[in-house]
């Protein structure tokens, strides 16, 4: 790679790589993300490649590891090209028929294809799987073509011709305005109006000369990985959107602060910024147009408040990662006193798609005052667990059930959190709702950065809200009483109540407590900590009821209010429960009706899985 | 200079104030625990609270240490909505600070009538970062820190030994609202290795002076309490 020294020299690259980018050419595209490299994609990579360079193919195919297409569920995935035949949960003993059967003989494996679970017919191409139908890709567009660690991918698929055309055809209040006009709001959680923060920065930036930009990578929700498969598929557009933004914030210096738990995105983020630095697009004089921009790379050390701002900035000037009191907003003050400009990883990745196409044509993505895309993760109780993006205003339930592919088991849907621990819930009744920033917070929930956990009929939702306390409450930074004390004392409650303990009373403190720690926290942690326990109380104030008054648990969860009992007329005393029984509660002999102990049994569940009689009862 | 409204009394106040500042300069009373005018201000504690609305926004509540004075903006430092922060977050400074005379007060004061939750152990300390913020500020040294998150977090030296870089000047004892601080644990050091006798002497006798049992720290916090401009 030459170190471009123009903006011609740029187009001239860009056009050969263009020009040799072809996707009839026979190859494999494996998911290389986190997710499908815990399911072994890495050994699936390893071995087709070993396996092609052994079957001697006329023409040697390529083996691509590309950044997450979404598809967790079936992963690791492989789509095999020209077609676009897509094989799910590939092991590696799979890999050898792949290469004999599909390369060498073009058959296509079956088994290995998507099964419809309405159907139960097979979907051989990935453009076809109901997983990719109401999804809108602009974003994870390149997520699954592209090989993350080769910057020529990107280009060749028209990257970095956002940039170009900033710095060549366009003023920094153009750029501006097209990012207002585009309707873009910051896709880390808060929504604000991006257009507008860089607008006042610009200003600011301009009034003392000096001005950072932040990227802000630190995201920690339970179940949220949104901007991890961003910086592990496709790191070099949120690089775009950053020069962009600084380019037109009149910016010259900016960080990328990343959790040290995302490796591989660590990892590639650094790949992504030496290419660039080497080929003259970041750094020193880019494209010889006189512009600089200098990017570094912070790691967060594992507090989930480090990704709210104040906190951020002061991890990133090496202090304690607490956050401080807002006015003065970042854009005054930030990082050392001076302007400084945050935005999260998905709002830079959508600033170049909105330069590429303008911003009044992405403004027709969208809902009123919500507009483009956004990226959910998936989660919980649902069959296609994974990366999906779609337009703002689509329904739940399309979400869950179109995409989502509806939840396992012939459940039923019982409520979605939205947000991770800072957002709220929604019941059934709200599953026609559409999905923006304003309905949801209506509806006690918000657009958080992105986590979507589900919940069917086997969830207690008290223990849902206790899980998400006890997250919570373990990243309070305690500097201040209402969080730190505040969301201790509601966990203690709701830990009461799960555990059978507790009193009439309880609903109502909690409700006291929780608006006292929205209302009075410092920063947006402790201000949305409550979410999840406030929604749940709103929408299944009787779950509460029972687990308080009735001492029962509706869903069966929580083990304080649970027995285990052995139904006489099924139980064969077959013994095997009686086996597997890690606290030897189970007392029985040989064709024998069992008896469970209550004193000794711990609630784990273990004999229910296993017996074959459907002879064990729990109430 | 900025116009503000303070509980329905007009008032004025020069541009860089905090509404803190505003109404103890207009006798407006607010309690406050992790505030020192010779300190920058924290925002921690959350005692100082008021309701602020502007503009036809909804009311909120903003810590008035940290708040600056906004034109036009109407405070009210005694709305049920403030009066029941205040409650609550005393009460739960007694869910760890259950046999502190300072929190035991400042709970009757704001009207706490039952504590409802309290942690196992207990602990006078109430995290309000004075000693830390008095070591870096007043005594220049940061030789104290807070250390760990959330419910875990205490006031330590690097390390959790006593510190080398502590003078042993004492601040931090004598700025302690609860009399929590653990003055030896951070300073015992000296004793041994204190280089430079001189150097020793003139801080260790400031220390040595003194008197850390409560009543010396209730003299701090009544000093404390004084509303700015009577002291």
């Amino acid at each position: 790679m030459n170190h471009l020294q123009s903006i011609a020299e740029f187009q001239t690259w860009q056009k050969t790589l263009a020009a040799g980018w072809d996707d009839s050419k026979p190859c494999l595209r494996v998911c290389d993300g986190t997710g499908c490299r815990a399911l072994g994609s890495e050994i699936v990579l390893a071995g087709l490649r070993e396996e092609i360079n052994r079957s001697k193919l006329d023409t040697p195919i390529e083996v691509i590891g590309t950044g997450c297409p979404g598809f967790c569920e079936c992963g690791p995935l492989i789509t095999v090209y020209p077609q676009r035949i897509s094989y799910q949960k590939i092991k590696p003993n799979d890999v050898s028929e792949i290469v004999s059967q599909t390369l060498m003989g073009g058959k296509i494996i079956e088994r290995l294809l998507y099964t419809d679970p309405q159907t139960g017919g097979h979907i051989r191409l990935e453009p076809d799987l109901p997983f990719y139908q109401k999804q809108k890709r602009l974003v994870l567009d390149f997520n699954g073509r592209i090989d993350p660690t080769k910057m020529e991918d990107y280009i060749a698929l028209g990257g970095y011709t956002s940039l170009v055309k900033a710095l060549t055809t366009m003023t920094p209040e153009k750029i501006i305005a097209e990012v207002k006009a585009s309707g873009l709001r910051g896709r880390g959680g808060a929504g604000f109006p991006t257009g507008m923060k860089w607008e006042m920065c610009r200003t600011n930036v301009l009034k003392v000369g000096l001005g950072y930009i932040v990227c802000n990578a630190d995201e920690g929700d339970p179940g949220a990985f949104m901007d991890r498969s961003v910086i592990e598929g496709n790191p070099h557009s949120m690089l775009e959107g950053m020069l962009i933004g600084a380019y037109a914030m009149d910016m010259h210096q900016g960080f990328v602060y990343i959790r040290a738990e995302y490796p591989l995105a660590v990892e590639n983020l650094r790949i992504a910024i030496r290419q660039a630095e080497a080929a003259g697009l970041l750094g020193r004089d880019i494209l010889g147009t006189g512009f600089d921009f200098i990017l570094s790379v912070r790691l967060g050390a594992g507090a989930f408040v480090c990704g709210e701002e104040s906190a951020l900035m002061a991890s990133i000037e090496g202090r304690i990662g607490e956050p401080r009191p807002r006015p003065p907003y970042p854009t005054d003050s930030g990082l050392w006193g001076e302007p400084t400009n945050i935005n999260n990883v998905e709002t830079w990745a959508n600033i170049p798609i909105i330069l590429a196409h303008g911003g009044e044509e992405y403004a027709k993505i969208g809902t009123g005052k919500s507009k483009g895309t956004k990226i959910f993760s998936v989660v919980g109780k649902i069959n296609n667990t994974g990366l999906v993006e779609v337009p703002m205003g689509i329904t739940l339930r399309e979400v869950i059930y179109d995409v989502g592919g509806g939840i396992p088991n012939g459940k039923k849907f019982k409520a979605a959190q939205l947000g991770g621990p800072s957002g709220g819930c929604l019941p059934a009744e709200h599953l026609d709702a559409p999905i923006d920033y304003e309905s949801l917070t209506a509806l006690g929930a918000i657009m958080g950065s992105g986590g979507l956990v589900v919940a069917d009929e086997d969830t207690c939702m008290v223990d849902f809200a206790r899980y998400f306390m006890t997250f919570t409450q373990q990243e309070s930074c305690g500097k201040c009483v209402p969080c730190r004390l505040g969301t201790k004392a509601m966990l203690a409650t709701l830990e009461r109540i799960c555990d059978g303990k507790g009193q009439p009373g309880d609903v109502e403190y909690l409700l006291e407590l929780g608006e006292h720690v929205k209302n009075s926290s410092l920063c947006g942690l402790g201000q949305t900590a409550p979410n999840p326990v406030l929604s749940t109380i709103r929408y299944f104030r009787d779950e509460y009821e029972a687990h308080i008054f009735d001492k029962t648990c509706p869903a069966k969860v929580c083990k304080g209010l649970i027995n285990y009992t052995v139904i006489p007329e099924k139980c064969t005393g077959c013994l095997v429960c009686l086996r597997n029984c890690t606290s030897n509660a189970i007392i029985g002999a040989k064709q024998e009706v069992h008896v469970i102990n209550p004193d000794l049994c711990t609630r784990c569940g273990v004999c229910m899985n296993v017996c074959k009689f459907d002879a064990i009862l729990v109430n | 200079m900025i116009h503000l409204t303070i509980d329905d009394k007009s008032i004025e106040v020069p541009k860089g104030w905090t509404l803190l500042d505003a109404c103890r300069e207009h006798g407006f009373y607010i309690p406050t625990l992790c505030y020192h005018p010779a300190l920058e201000p924290y925002g921690g504690c959350r005692l100082c609270m008021v309701e602020t609305s502007q503009d036809g926004r909804k009311p909120r509540l903003v810590a008035s240490c940290v708040y600056p004075c906004e034109q036009g903006a109407v405070i009210k430092t005694n709305s049920e909505m403030v009066v029941r922060s205040r409650r609550i977050t005393a009460e739960l400074l007694l869910a760890s600070a259950y046999n502190s005379p300072e929190i035991l007060a400042l709970g009757e004061e704001l009207g706490v009538k039952e504590v409802r939750y309290k942690l196992p152990e207990e602990n006078d300390c109430v995290l309000c970062g004075l000693c830390v913020r008095a070591c870096k500020e007043i005594a220049g040294i940061s030789a104290i820190s807070v250390i760990q998150r959330g419910i875990a977090k205490k006031v330590a030296a690097p390390f959790q030994v006593t510190s080398s870089r502590c003078i042993g000047c004492g601040t931090c004892a004598l700025i302690c609202p609860t009399g929590a601080f653990k003055f030896s644990e951070i300073s015992g050091i000296h004793k041994e290795t204190l280089p430079e006798p001189a150097y020793r002497r003139r801080y260790y006798r400031v220390g040595a002076e003194l008197d850390l049992r409560p009543n010396f720290v209730l003299d701090v916090t009544a000093l404390l309490a004084t509303p700015k401009g009577e002291g």
